[in-house]
């Protein structure tokens, strides 16, 4: 195994603790991103360019907008009580 | 049940689990050393039948093209199932002129990028079987060029461009189109999802026969399925309390 | 050495179990099943790849030279895709429960209905 999937299976298993670690769910998304991008790192060593477009469409902007919006309701609902 | 109880319930269960997956992947072949035919067979011979240059798309779309089907219905149905769930019990009108003001090197930015990204998105359907992409790829960044339409000028012309009727057309023709295409190798005279459209030669955008087709449908409802959830998803969040 | 991304791939299952079972609020639940989800991805490219392989797209590359697996990849691309929707499935169920009850803990949901 190459030194760059060593590395990056490290920053995999080291995102994917900080995601579920991350208790605050504004924090939380923030962590997911940078989980999405070593996960496309990941695949891109991996050899596997099109699941690494399809990892960084969906979680660059199609995942962060359905978490923000749903945090963004939750939030509004508490504040407008 | 308490939570220290469930915590350590599942730290026994976890360890057992952990046990369970060593043994597993003990049994694998060592990471990079590949036993298997199927892969070796499409490797070698999927350019030569298919005439697609993407061994991806080739599987996607034409030697497993029955599971692509399946893929499209499971977006299908979860679209719907977000859209019954937030639409039925939306009690107050969508207010779509409480959005934020946006400045103007936001809107400048806009102006460029969502078309740019729009072609891209276009672009990422259309080669998918020369490079890396297809319709499931293109279909989200077309979606997502035209979802940044609404963070980038305001909801209001977002919402009027993309209707809830329209965006639900497109969903459903996409899937349509898919299951249409599959059938009409049925009435060429050969299978569910044979290939009735001539192959072409290498490398055109016009080869790999019904690839093309089923791309574009796969991309069509992608991106119809992420517009709706788009849609819905902002609208849940803008909407004013009418009491 | 060698097996090091499938133990990848049963962390992140097991990291994700722990994270939806000891969570306290449903979104951050949600966002620990796609994590769990992520564990399926990293598995199936892992079981496909081939040593001193490339990527299987022969566009300019001659016909011959070893490269990985594409059935995994067809699988995990269009996977990869439809998770995010199913997401948006359950962040709409987690938003409809705090709208009912005013609350997103898993456990004081639990002690409303007796």
């Amino acid at each position: 195994m190459i030194p760059l999937q060593a590395v990056s299976l490290a920053l995999v298993a080291a995102g994917g603790l900080g995601v579920v670690l991350a208790r605050d769910v504004v924090r939380q998304a923030f962590v997911n991103g940078f989980y999405g991008l070593s996960l496309v790192v990941l695949f891109l060593v991996f050899q596997a360019p099109d699941v690494a477009l399809s990892a960084i469409t969906v979680g660059g902007a199609a995942a962060p907008l359905v978490i923000a919006i749903s945090i963004a309701r939750v939030n509004r609902r508490e504040r407008g009580r | 049940m308490t939570r220290r109880l469930r915590t350590g319930l599942f730290l026994a269960g976890g360890a057992g689990l952990s046990a369970l997956f060593a043994w597993g992947f003990a049994g694998l072949p060592a990471f990079g050393d590949y036993h298997g035919v199927y892969g070796r067979l499409l490797n070698r011979d999927a350019l030569g039948q298919t005439h697609a240059m993407s061994a991806i798309a080739a599987v996607t779309f034409d030697y497993r093209g029955f599971d692509t089907m399946g893929e499209d219905f499971i977006l299908f149905a979860s679209v719907l199932g977000v859209a019954l769930l937030l639409r039925q019990v939306r009690e107050r009108d969508v207010d779509a002129g409480q959005a934020v003001e946006t400045s103007d090197p936001v809107r400048a930015v806009g102006a460029i990028a969502v078309p740019a990204f729009f072609l891209l998105g276009l672009f990422v359907i259309a080669h998918g079987y020369l490079t890396p992409g297809g319709g499931f790829q293109g279909g989200v960044v077309v979606a997502i060029a035209i979802v940044l339409l609404s963070i980038a000028v305001d909801y209001g012309s977002y919402a009027a461009l993309v209707r809830k009727p329209l965006a639900d057309l497109v969903d459903g023709l996409g899937a349509g189109a898919y299951v249409a295409v599959g059938v009409g190798g049925l009435l060429a005279g050969s299978a569910f999802l044979e290939s009735f459209v001539s192959r072409g030669k290498i490398g055109e955008l016009t080869s790999s026969g019904t690839i093309a087709l089923l791309s574009w449908a796969s991309g069509l409802e992608v991106a119809g399925a992420t517009l709706l959830l788009a849609s819905e998803f902002l609208e849940e969040l803008l909407a004013r309390r009418q009491r | 050495m060698s097996y090091l991304p499938y133990a990848l791939a049963g962390w992140l299952f097991v990291v994700g179990l722990y994270g939806v079972v000891t969570s306290r609020n449903l979104i951050h639940l949600v966002v620990c099943v796609s994590v769990i989800q992520s564990a399926t991805y990293v598995l199936l490219l892992a079981i496909g790849y081939v040593k001193g392989g490339t990527a299987p797209i022969f566009n300019g590359i001659a016909l011959g030279t070893k490269a990985v697996d594409p059935v995994v990849q067809a699988l995990t691309l269009t996977d990869v895709v439809v998770s995010v929707t199913s997401m948006a499935l359950l962040l709409a169920i987690a938003v409809e429960v705090h709208k009912r009850t005013g609350t997103l803990d898993p456990d004081e949901l639990r002690e409303q209905h007796g």
